[in-house]
């Protein structure tokens, strides 16, 4: 293959002004941090009430956990992110919309929403499939007890069924870590959008996507540890995730 | 990949000494000659350098040069037939492409610059704009001064999101610059009023609003952000008797006065595939470019 090689390229000037190029990217890489964070944190708490409303006894609170799941889980995630970002501002009355249109790191905040309200349905359905393997007594005892709906759900179900996805939980919190990836479609110049920019910039392709694959990687390996630390924390002896 | 390079120019080598007298090829030249193939890269959007027209198939100026440098290479290589494989790539497939061999030349709008010189090769340049920027009529802008605290937009990774940035530091605009995916995205912003401008080559604004709904409500701003920079046809580097033939079909292109009837072609008559005009005669400067033909990437050897 016909091609330099320049593994210095990271240490030397970016054209934008702001350090080397290793710079932009690690800037790159705060930005994702900070996106997939936010998205998690959206997505568990949002999550956790759709997938809670899906198990409960009321018709009303199931149809609007079936639609909320099917809604935001059969759109790509690139479409639901443009209509987000290009195509909400303009359904909303005039000043609204501009409004919207003009909010400070509006990029930013959408890809966060936008990836959040996406990953929160995955996170709903892994609820309610913890909810639905827990044995039916479990709840006839709460009840029995004199617990409400509410504290049942508090003391016993959500404990339980929140112990037993913690794995599967692991995986969408990578997707959501790697989901950022795809707010670059919006603007938002996080790790991809780096790599991608410093290889326009230099045409130095392979050193750029190395670099960002690396960074990646150890962002991962850190959350798989320190899931894997919290899995240990939590776990019930006997249950799948027990010793 | 670099071992059967290796074998082949072991093979071509004894071929070579067999027959002796006979021209030795290296390079793209010889993989020419030997597979009786060149593939040009060309672009899906970079109106009117290389596009898919209603049939799918790549036109444009770039097109078009580029199949002025085939000929040459067809005649250079005394070959009767000459297959000519498209391959489409983005600004982001191009390099890879480039060097690993799968594109030979890349048609289309890239920026001829001394960082990118340390990749690649380019040939004569083939055409020279400035960094401007697009607005709505409406917002009534005149000066780069008057985006002062306003929402810029400009496509990221460019050579125009960077002179903006220097711009905006150099006049302290405090304006916010927003980077976009690509340039049809950062049009869009204009469009839905989420930027008040967006700053790119000047040629490509044209073409965008030639394309847009309403041509009549935008307007290009007459200051510029940069001297005209330089467009080449790329190719690889270290690859000496491939550029000088390329180079010199461009050069014999451009001087004949050849090169001026397909920029008119391209630039001020309608082109497909919906007959738009984008009104562009051709700059003294490229002008002068085309009489004594260059591959400089610095934008002060074009006056």
């Amino acid at each position: 293959m016909n091609y330099h090689w320049n593994w210095g390229i990271f240490f030397e000037p970016n054209p934008m002004g702001t350090g080397n190029y290793l710079d932009m990217l690690l800037s790159g890489l705060v930005l994702t941090l900070k996106t997939g964070a936010l998205a998690w944190v959206i997505a568990l708490i949002t999550g956790s009430l759709v997938g809670v409303m899906r198990t409960l006894p009321s018709k009303g609170a199931n149809w609007f956990g079936f639609a909320y799941v099917e809604f935001f889980r059969n759109m790509p995630l690139l479409v639901q992110l443009f209509l987000w970002f290009f195509v909400l501002p303009e359904l909303l009355p005039k000043a609204a919309g501009t409004w919207l249109k003009q909010l400070p790191n509006a990029p930013f905040w959408t890809a966060a929403i936008g990836i959040g309200f996406f990953m929160s349905a995955r996170v709903a359905v892994q609820l309610q499939a913890g909810i639905g393997s827990l044995p039916r007594g479990q709840k006839m005892a709460a009840t029995a007890l004199g617990l409400t709906t509410v504290q049942a759900y508090r003391y016993v179900l959500l404990p339980m069924a929140f112990r037993i996805i913690l794995p599967p939980l692991t995986s969408e919190f990578l997707n959501t870590i790697k989901n950022t990836a795809v707010a670059i479609t919006i603007g938002l110049l996080e790790l991809t959008g780096q790599a991608r920019s410093m290889q326009e910039f230099s045409f130095q392709v392979f050193e750029a996507f190395t670099a960002a694959t690396i960074l990646y990687l150890l962002v991962n390996a850190v959350v798989v540890t320190a899931m894997r630390f919290l899995e240990r924390w939590v776990a019930i002896p006997g249950y799948i995730t027990g010793k | 990949m670099k071992h059967f390079r290796s074998i082949g120019l072991a093979l071509a080598a004894t071929f070579a000494v067999s027959q002796a007298g006979a021209q030795e090829l290296t390079g793209t030249l010889k993989n020419i000659k030997d597979t009786g193939a060149i593939t040009l890269g060309f672009r899906d959007s970079s109106i009117p350098f290389s596009y898919l027209d209603d049939n799918q198939k790549p036109v444009g100026f770039a097109m078009d040069i580029c199949y002025k440098i085939v000929d040459a290479v067809k005649k250079e290589l005394k070959l009767d037939k000459l297959e000519v494989k498209l391959n489409p790539v983005t600004s982001a497939t191009r390099i890879p492409l480039m060097a690993n061999g799968t594109i030979d030349l890349e048609c289309g709008s890239t920026t001829n610059n001394a960082e990118r010189q340390k990749q690649v090769a380019f040939t004569n340049t083939h055409f020279l704009t400035a960094s401007r920027y697009v607005f709505k009529k409406s917002s009534g802008l005149k000066s780069i001064d008057d985006l002062k605290g306003k929402t810029v937009v400009s496509t990221a990774g460019t050579t125009n999101i960077k002179q903006l940035t220097e711009a905006n530091v150099e006049k302290k605009l405090g304006a916010n610059i927003i980077p976009a995916k690509d340039h049809a995205e950062a049009f869009l912003m204009v469009e839905t009023d989420r930027a008040v401008a967006f700053v790119m080559d000047d040629i490509l604004l044209a073409s965008l609003v030639a394309g847009s709904k309403a041509p009549g409500d935008y307007v290009i701003s007459k200051d510029a952000f940069s001297k005209p920079e330089p467009y080449g046809i790329m190719l690889r580097k270290d690859d000496a008797p491939f550029k000088k033939v390329v180079d010199a079909a461009t050069a014999a292109l451009y001087t004949s006065g050849e090169g001026q009837k397909i920029y008119d072609k391209w630039f001020t008559q309608k082109i497909p595939p919906k007959g738009l005009n984008l009104n562009s005669p051709i700059s003294p400067e490229l002008k002068n470019e085309f009489a004594k033909p260059t591959d400089s990437p610095n934008p002060d050897d074009y006056k």
